[in-house]
């Protein structure tokens, strides 16, 4: 089909409308950059552009506050949940997607079910379960509670149930025991399934504010949002250096997004799609 | 094959262990041990047994004043949702549209969603200093140059509010009208929630669309207008029922973060959620049983209007 005038007008409207819209996004993001780069004083000027560049900013920020034991925490908090997220998850979605046993919908469901509870019902028990246990204040307390998921058992269930079922039924023909089809032919296949649910997993861990904001008691514990509200709290008048150490904390995630957004955009459309 | 007929119960309970023992304490366990609580007046200084008060805490709630301002803040916030959701399907329609630069522009819409989090609210909180942050220096220099003798909102330290609701007492008076503290986190909540999840789902919603709806529809010389109203709008039913019920839930588990980071509930209590008054009862007073009953409020609250939807929901979309 020719592209007619009518068209050429219309979708040029469309990418100037977006264009703004895209602005409007990015807006709060520059000003947070420039604030970063600027002095004290000149952060209260409307002018966007700082006179005076000070990058030295970013060094004031690991000077006033531990902000690299911030950044260690986060991402080792992070990773070790990540990484027990996938393998509890990616396991049990086998015994739900895979296998056939009594029972294995009713679970399913209860599973299921446990999804629509606020998370603020389990928080408590939660809590005096680290007080009993001794795990307040500790890596232990961070991790364990936060490596179980049912959302992810679900997605990956999702992402397991569309591989054809004649893969692992050859494989079982072939005499391989239900541990070799989930190694050697299901987690291949579920390669997206399983990054993208890495990759929630990851941001959700490392963006965590409730949990750790109440079993964090040290110093030395704190992670990059809690590490944040205290430095705020503290030093929320040097508007430059929260800026700072704001950008320092998404940047991370940034660099995350844009390389991993192809297994992303698709995970999150399939998660939503009703099993 | 004789093994397929047992079925595979014991491998399947391998496999299912190491998730399902973490399920059981993790996550069924604290759900009935906080149902036991929500009826006793466990305090975290007073040591010693549980102490049953049968329906005290529910029968407290009922008479908790606060409460009743916490539920209205919350529902109040919800505001953002329907502008949330229209403002997610207008994004995915016009990034349906195949031009070119797609993939950069969902770039940029979804990353207010995958960043949000404490860094963000500390910029808003600057954003919304009303006498240096940028928003209220741009409002005011617009008022100036259009001579308008406006005043620019005080957002996170305002009561003010759309309806003009006054605090303390149940009434409507002019002084209340304006934008405040609650508009100011509705804002910030739209900007970062608009190209996020919901729109990501309404863009594949939308290319699930059957191509020769359309070409029925342009043969029988619909306009886009007319387009849009008979056929994508219908056709994304299932997923703005599904947005709209995943949003009614968080909406009632929202503002913690929000009022923990940027208000300490405030000005006058007007940013307390419930889920911030569930936190602030458990981790600052120490109550334990008010705050888990509650949190069980909350929950069946969610429960019923969950169940409300889907009734609806399978009434008028045939699905």
């Amino acid at each position: 089909m020719a592209s007619t005038p009518k068209k050429r007008t219309f979708a040029a409207l469309n990418h100037t409308f977006l264009f703004v819209m895209s602005l409007t996004f990015l807006a709060p993001f520059l000003w947070m950059v420039l604030a970063s780069f600027k002095p004290l004083t000149e952060v209260e000027q409307l002018n966007p552009w700082p006179k005076h560049w000070m990058p030295q900013n970013y060094a004031e920020v690991f000077r006033q506050v531990p902000f690299a034991k911030y950044y260690f925490n986060s991402v080792f908090i992070a990773a070790w949940t990540t990484f027990l997220q996938v393998v509890t998850s990616a396991m049990a979605a086998f015994a739900f997607a895979r296998l056939k046993w009594p029972g294995r919908d009713t679970v399913f469901k209860l599973y299921l079910g446990t999804m629509m509870i606020p998370g603020v019902v389990t928080m408590i028990p939660n809590y005096a379960i680290m007080v009993k246990m001794h795990l307040l204040d500790s890596y232990l307390g961070l991790i364990v509670p936060a490596s179980f998921t049912a959302f992810g058992t679900f997605l990956l269930r999702q992402f397991m149930l569309t591989i054809p079922p004649a893969l692992d039924e050859a494989a079982a023909i072939d005499g391989a025991r239900p541990w070799t089809v989930f190694v050697d032919v299901i987690l291949p296949l579920a390669r997206p399934g399983l990054i993208t649910l890495a990759i929630l997993s990851f941001m959700g861990n490392y963006g965590s504010f409730f949990w750790p904001l109440i079993l964090i008691k040290s110093q030395y514990l704190r992670t990059l949002p809690i590490g944040m509200l205290f430095f705020d709290s503290t030093y929320g008048r040097e508007t430059n250096l929260i800026m700072a150490a704001s950008v320092m904390n998404i940047i991370p995630m940034i660099i995350l997004f844009v390389s991993t957004q192809k297994y992303l955009v698709s995970g999150i459309q399939l998660g939503a799609v009703k099993g | 094959m004789m093994k397929k007929n047992k079925g595979d119960l014991l491998p399947a309970l391998g496999f299912i262990a190491p998730n399902f023992i973490g399920f059981l304490i993790f996550t069924v366990g604290p759900v009935i041990f906080s149902l036991v609580v929500a009826f006793t007046s466990w305090n975290l200084e007073e040591p010693g047994p549980l102490k049953f008060v049968g329906f005290g805490n529910f029968i407290d709630l009922a008479h908790d004043e606060n409460f009743h301002l916490y539920m209205l803040n919350t529902i109040y916030m919800m505001i953002g949702i329907p502008i949330s959701i229209a403002g997610s399907l207008g994004l995915a329609l016009l990034l349906s549209q195949k031009l070119k630069g797609i993939v950069i522009y969902r770039t940029l819409f979804y990353l207010p969603s995958f960043t949000s989090g404490v860094a963000l609210m500390i910029l808003w909180i600057n954003l919304y200093n009303p006498e240096f942050g940028p928003i209220n220096s741009i409002l005011n220099s617009f008022f100036s140059a259009a001579h308008v003798a406006g005043h620019a909102p005080d957002w996170l330290l305002s009561t003010r509010n759309l309806f003009g609701m006054d605090v303390e007492h149940v009434r409507f008076t002019s002084k209340q009208f304006g934008l405040g503290a609650r508009d100011a986190i509705i804002i910030m909540g739209v900007w970062m929630g608009l190209g996020g999840n919901n729109m990501l789902l309404y863009l594949a919603a939308l290319t699930n669309v059957p191509e020769d709806l359309y070409e029925a529809a342009k043969i029988d010389g619909a306009a886009k207008w007319a387009l849009f109203k008979n056929v994508t709008w219908p056709q994304l039913a299932p997923t703005t029922f599904f947005i709209s019920v995943i949003s009614l839930i968080g909406g009632f588990q929202a503002g913690f973060e929000q009022a923990r980071v940027m208000t300490q509930g405030g000005p006058a209590n007007t940013t307390t959620t419930i889920s911030y008054y569930i936190y602030s009862q458990a981790f600052e007073q120490f109550k334990m049983g008010y705050a888990s009953a509650i949190s069980w409020v909350l929950f069946v609250i969610i429960s019923v209007m969950t169940i409300i939807n889907w009734k609806l929901g399978n009434r008028e979309s045939a699905y």
